[in-house]
């Protein structure tokens, strides 16, 4: 079996060897490549995986991605425990130890600003819900009380989509003003593309997928504002997670999206 | 209002940062999501969701 070598993430040499060895993608465990002043965390993964066919054809499987991406995650997980990662995009290989090598050496200036500008920083995602059932459970309300006419019904209709408009309004309005206040106490805002509730599983329609650059320092007050800033309004949920190594703001994805 | 945090990650919000996320690196195999052949429902779904240039309603604000 050949070995290719996966690359999770960029850091500055850690100060201190890991307290335990890190696991990676497949149970392989971690090394750290260190060339040029800077570490690239790799294992081994097998070629029937990762090679070029193989990784098209396991994409296509959500359980294959889905271990793939936790182990990635978890690895990137353990790094921002005692340093600050560059987290590489999924499946990011290399045939051997020197193209690893050539790569850092090709984009090294890159990589160290990235680094240095994302030192002592994490990033916290914050969603927000209109739960769509608010307006479902109206709409049961109104069918209960039977039309009686023609109009009657119309009328019904109607009532049923101005409160699903309100709502969404709302919704909107609570999204954009969430976003304006979390962007002013966060070095960097992202927003990424709404979720989809079937993918989701999640409950309610998500207005807002954000993501936030926040000082470690100050993620406790961070994570205070997102927990105050509601207003009590029924049918929107907000949803916090992190924190997440600054995975949407390594500012080196151009050419992809 | 409710403010939920999660413990375990959804596998969505992973991807969102795993696929559209992170430092893009052209390795020694190079796989452009584009290219792949998406044939499966969720999946399929998921590569647009997450790829997809959906306009923002407003602007976006940046921190500074």
């Amino acid at each position: 079996m050949t070995a290719l070598r996966y690359v999770y993430a960029l850091c500055f040499p850690l100060g201190a060897p890991l307290q335990e060895q890190m696991k990676g993608i497949g149970g392989a465990p971690t090394e750290e490549l260190e060339h040029h002043g800077l570490v690239a965390v790799v294992s081994d993964v097998p070629e029937e995986d990762f090679a070029e066919t193989p990784l098209k054809a396991h994409l296509e499987d959500l359980d294959w991605l889905a271990a793939t991406a936790r182990a990635h995650q978890h690895v990137i997980d353990v790094l921002t425990g005692v340093t600050t990662p560059l987290p590489l995009r999924l499946a990011t290989v290399f045939r051997d130890d020197s193209g690893v090598r050539s790569m850092i050496e090709d984009r090294e200036d890159d990589f160290r600003h990235a680094l240095e500008r994302l030192e002592g920083r994490v990033e916290w995602g914050v969603k927000v819900y209109m739960d769509d059932r608010q307006t479902d459970t109206a709409e049961d309300n109104i069918t209960a009380t039977k039309a009686t006419s023609g109009r009657d019904y119309l009328r019904q209709r109607h009532t049923r989509t101005m409160a699903h408009d309100e709502l969404w309004g709302k919704a909107e309005e609570f999204a954009r003003r969430l976003h304006t206040t979390l962007s002013s106490h966060a070095e960097d805002a992202r927003l990424h593309t709404p979720q989809s509730a079937t993918l989701s599983r999640a409950a309610g329609r998500n207005v807002l997928n954000a993501a936030y650059l926040v000082a470690r320092g100050r993620s406790e007050e961070f994570v205070e504002l997102v927990d105050r800033t509601g207003d009590d309004s029924p049918g929107i949920r907000v949803e916090l997670t992190g924190p997440w190594a600054a995975y949407s703001f390594t500012g080196l994805t151009e050419g992809e999206t | 209002m409710t403010v939920v945090e999660r413990r375990e990650i959804a596998l969505v919000d992973l991807l969102d940062r795993l696929l559209a996320g992170g430092v893009v690196i052209t390795g020694d195999i190079t796989l452009r999501i584009a290219d792949v052949d998406l044939v499966r429902i969720d999946l399929n779904a998921l590569i647009s969701s997450v790829n997809a240039r959906v306009p923002s309603p407003w602007p976006e604000v940046s921190g500074r």
